[in-house]
């Protein structure tokens, strides 16, 4: 077979264009990951006066007794499965009333979308502000409706501080899924609606037999993106707590960010980036298998 | 039912339709609830800001709260930008937010066409860790990206969030510009091969034109995650000239544990993301169209 | 100007791409020929591979004494009109047909010169300032003849050119066509699967079916003498009857028929080809021996002539029949004469005309 140089030439400009973005992409995050690896082998912080000293994985084996380590770890989990559930439901929520064709629906969609729009630094003051234990419009709102007697500090108490973040999360973000299953739902001919129909289904079965299983890959592919984003939260509750009270809503992010940039402690600190990075990528990995699946599955139902 | 009389026909077809004009009726009010709900839900925390932002200080603290406010006042307003650079922090985001938007397009328009037509080796493993590299949150990077701003000692320096932002939002333009690209018909590609047009003339004459609307919809992207970055203008930048609205903002909630000041944080707030919500405003379908374009795809 | 061959052109299967298996031809200037087929035969590979936008894995493509193979199409000095047209949709109508010779550094006296010839023959004057969308389909289709026209290529290419117009217009545009490339002292290719337009409009046509030549001739030569089987059967319509008859030396048996072969052969099986159009009434006092006795099973009224679906007696062969419209035809028994003249054989194992 010949070579057909017209090909080269053509992938051979392919590769200039493509250059400048590669370069930029593993300049920035194959990078940082790679060094993360390699500094997790060494110990350097202030002990070391911050010069890097091979340790081996004594790094990793701290981690494994390190009990902040774990509430931390914990903490993000809950704060995930959490909030990524319910951004699910309310998401769906609202895809399904947007769906619904109504005067005015353009502009309801436009503040629909704001919050995910917006700084989430801002918005973190915003809800710091309003679940403020004092002046807080939460805990008048409550006291007004007689539902509490006093007010609750609802950041300060290790009780509460998580699930109040986890509610500015839920309001932030629900945006983001709600649009992603529009998407999904205006995707769905609506003649599969009106067969249905004309079998005799309520709406509510139509729900369950058609819209669900049909919107499924919209479902994980946004539960993947939130899932993804959701564990390393940062800004949201550096803002907010800053990982307290006590601990009480430190995520690994936090703990990472504290590790380094307060404790100075850059060896270990590489070392929980490595850690999360692991686990994140194992956690996509599953998803995205079940995703493909699902897709081919899919498939098959088309063509039979 | 066994026998319909006359009678019996013409009535019960009009009190059925009563009750289905009564069906009809609820559920319009049930769905004028949830969109009211929405509404709700979405703007009562803006709101409750800018109000607080218009509030005197005594209005601020009273107990129980005041809800609309019963003096209006510019007071906060004139504070933020009397007492601490903010208009610097304006000009800061916008510089570094634009600017990274532009660099971002500028490079991955080419690669996004080049992954959509030109048929290059190892595509698939490109595309695939273009996606990956979406889920990385920024945490995992900022320890290896601190090194090299140091290395490069760009520490307080524009590009050091420039570079980074550029990268960050490079994913999501690939995705949503080669689905654009792959939209376009390819006989124009083929007609303009030829008529005698290179590859770069051709991305640049006949293509670009025609992919302008797309360049806005993931240019708008771009600026409003760039605008809203967090740890990277945290740890890069610590001259306090050359902060970003979101990490001064932050930091302002933070100068005075026993008194924060609520009306300047407000204040500020509504100003740091008055530019977004007229993004929004502006561009909503587009940025709609944009976010599905970018995650459907993949 | 330049002769077009295409010297044993292969295309091996890649992606979106129709294989191409060992084409060689040769178009000659001011030579309309027509690649014919249906979809998926490769006479769109064809023409990308003239055009540059493909590249054959083996084989030589000339124009005139330069191998172009290995050039890009700009360079080739040919012109293509899209089957979209493809006309740059953000640039007016006088830009469109500019492009490409600015491309090539023409001063702008001579593009504006050649410009004002090409829009002035076919009546584009007033839309010069248009853009693409500001014009009508039939309108369109003008201007991507005209960009061709303006580059006075070496080569003219068209792709389906008229598959996106009404049938109305097409057959206006059609006739056009074949004015306005009667003048072209280049090679015209020219792809279409309608079978019509390439009878109309070509000197030769060029039949392909998955990916190999099947006939190259003159658009009578391929009505009256088709090469074989698969052409017999994809030009004409209605569809040629094609049976296939047990084989008895000088005979071919249709029932109890005996239809004469023009030589003895040795096979045990032929395919015997007839059109519609052909078969006729047997008259009175005609030898009845050729006359096949049939009924009608099924009348279909074409307009200016009815297609009967006759069942011959006593076989299970079924013919289809093109006759008058001035009789009533449902359920009655006629009888057919086969003109020898207007038989066709076929080999039934590889399909080739015997005779």
């Amino acid at each position: 077979m010949r070579q057909d140089s017209l090909r080269q030439r053509e992938q051979r400009t392919g590769w200039w264009l493509v250059a400048p973005a590669l370069l930029f992409l593993i300049l920035i995050y194959a990078y940082p990951i790679a060094r993360s690896i390699g500094l997790s082998l060494f110990s350097q912080n202030l002990g070391t006066e911050l010069q890097p000293v091979f340790t081996g994985l004594s790094n990793y084996s701290r981690m494994a007794v390190d009990g902040r380590f774990w509430q931390s770890l914990g903490n993000t989990t809950l704060f995930t499965v959490l909030s990524v559930l319910l951004e699910l439901l309310l998401g769906l929520g609202i895809a399904l009333v947007l769906n619904r064709s109504f005067r005015g629906r353009g502009v309801v969609r436009t503040i629909a979308l704001l919050p995910w729009a917006l700084p989430t630094a801002l918005i973190a003051t915003t809800w710091t502000w309003i679940f403020n234990d004092q002046f807080g419009v939460w805990n008048d709102l409550l006291l007004r409706l007689g539902l509490i007697q006093t007010g609750v500090n609802w950041l300060g108490d290790p009780n509460w501080a998580l699930w109040t973040v986890i509610a500015a999360d839920v309001w932030k973000t629900t945006p983001f899924i709600a649009i992603l299953l529009l998407a999904g739902l205006q995707s769905i001919p609506a003649d599969l609606y009106e067969a249905h129909a004309i079998d005799g289904a309520t709406a509510w079965q139509s729900f369950w037999q058609i819209t669900l299983p049909l919107l499924l890959p919209q479902i994980l592919i946004a539960s993947l993106f939130r899932f993804a984003q959701a564990f390393g939260i940062f800004d949201l509750i550096q803002v907010m707590t800053g990982g307290g009270p006590g601990g009480a809503t430190e995520t690994v992010s936090i703990y990472i960010y504290a590790t380094i940039m307060r404790y100075l402690d850059f060896g270990y600190g590489a070392a929980l980036v490595v850690v999360t990075f692991v686990i994140l990528s194992l956690a996509v990995a599953l998803a995205a298998w079940g995703l493909t699946r699902l897709r081919a599955a899919h498939n098959l139902g088309d063509s039979r | 039912m066994t026998q319909l009389s006359p009678r019996q026909s013409s009535r019960s077809p009009s009190s059925r339709s009563n009750r289905r004009a009564q069906v009809v009726w609820m559920q319009r009010l049930g769905f004028g609830l949830a969109i009211g709900a929405i509404v709700g839900f979405s703007l009562a925390p803006i709101l409750w800001q800018v109000l607080t932002s218009v509030k005197t200080t005594a209005d601020i603290a009273a107990i129980p709260n005041v809800y609309l406010p019963r003096q209006f006042t510019a007071e906060h307003y004139l504070e933020i930008f009397r007492r601490q650079p903010f208009f610097n922090y304006m000009l800061n985001s916008f510089l570094v937010a634009s600017l990274s938007t532009l660099l971002c397009l500028a490079i991955g328009t080419p690669a996004a066409y080049a992954l959509a037509r030109l048929r290059l080796p190892g595509e698939s493993a490109l595309l695939a860790g273009v996606l990956i590299v979406t889920l990385f949150p920024y945490i995992l990077l900022f320890l290896g990206l601190l090194e090299l701003v140091r290395m490069f000692g760009l520490a307080n320096h524009y590009l050091a969030l420039i570079v980074p932002y550029t990268a960050i939002n490079l994913p999501l333009t690939i995705l949503v510009m080669r689905s654009f690209f792959q939209q376009l018909p390819r006989d124009l590609e083929d007609s303009a091969k030829v008529d005698g047009y290179n590859t770069l003339q051709m991305l640049w004459q006949i293509l670009l034109p025609l992919t302008l609307p797309a360049l806005v919809t993931t240019g708008i992207l771009a600026f409003i995650a760039a605008w809203n970055e967090f740890i990277f203008a945290l740890t890069f930048i610590t001259r306090e000239s050359m902060k970003t609205i979101p990490v001064a903002v932050a930091q302002l909630s933070g100068t005075a544990v026993f008194e924060i000041p609520y009306g300047a944080l407000a204040a500020a707030t509504v100003v740091g993301t008055l530019p977004l919500v007229v993004l929004v405003l502006l561009f909503q379908r587009r940025i709609v169209q944009g976010l599905t374009a970018g995650a459907v795809k993949g | 100007m330049a002769k077009l061959s295409l010297r044993n052109l292969n295309k091996t299967f890649a992606p979106q791409v129709v294989p191409l298996k060992d084409l060689s031809l040769e178009v000659e200037d001011g030579e309309f020929l027509t690649l014919l087929g249906p979809s998926g035969c490769g006479k769109s590979t064809t023409l990308r591979l003239i055009a540059g936008l493909e590249q054959p894995t083996q084989g030589e493509i000339w124009i005139g004494d330069r191998d172009v193979t290995q050039q890009p199409p700009g360079d080739r000095n040919i012109a293509m009109v899209f089957q979209s047209y493809a006309l740059y949709p953000h640039m007016s109508v006088y830009d469109n047909m500019a492009s490409g010779l600015r491309l090539k550094r023409m001063p702008a006296t001579e593009i504006h010169h050649r410009i004002d010839e090409v829009s002035q023959f076919l009546g584009l004057d007033g839309l010069m300032q248009r853009k693409p969308g500001q014009l009508s389909g039939g309108q369109r289709q003008r201007v991507a003849l005209a960009r061709a026209l303006v580059r006075r290529p070496d080569v003219f290419l068209l792709d389906e050119p008229l598959s996106n117009l009404d049938a109305l217009l097409r057959e206006q545009v059609r006739a056009e066509l074949k004015q306005i490339f009667a003048d072209q002292p280049t090679p015209i290719v020219y792809v279409t699967h309608d079978q019509t337009e390439a009878m109309t409009l070509s000197t030769r046509v060029a039949v392909l079916n998955e990916g190999l030549l099947q006939q190259l001739d003159s658009p009578k030569r391929i009505y009256t003498r088709p090469a074989n089987r698969f052409v017999a059967s994809f030009i004409g319509s209605p569809q040629m009857n094609l049976l296939s008859l047990p084989c008895q030396g000088e005979y071919a048996l249709l029932g109890r028929y005996k239809v004469p072969l023009p030589q003895p052969i040795r096979l045990p099986e032929v395919v015997l080809g007839i059109r519609p159009e052909h078969l006729r009434l047997a008259r009175p006092g005609e030898t009845l021996a050729l006359a096949l006795q049939g009924q009608v099973m099924l009348v279909e009224n074409l307009g200016m002539s009815d297609l009967l679906s006759i069942q011959i007696e006593n076989t299970p062969y079924w013919l289809r029949a093109l006759l008058s419209p001035d009789q009533s035809w449902a359920d009655r028994q006629i009888s057919l004469m086969l003109p020898s003249e207007s038989l066709h054989w076929f080999d039934p194992q590889t399909g080739d005309r015997l005779f």
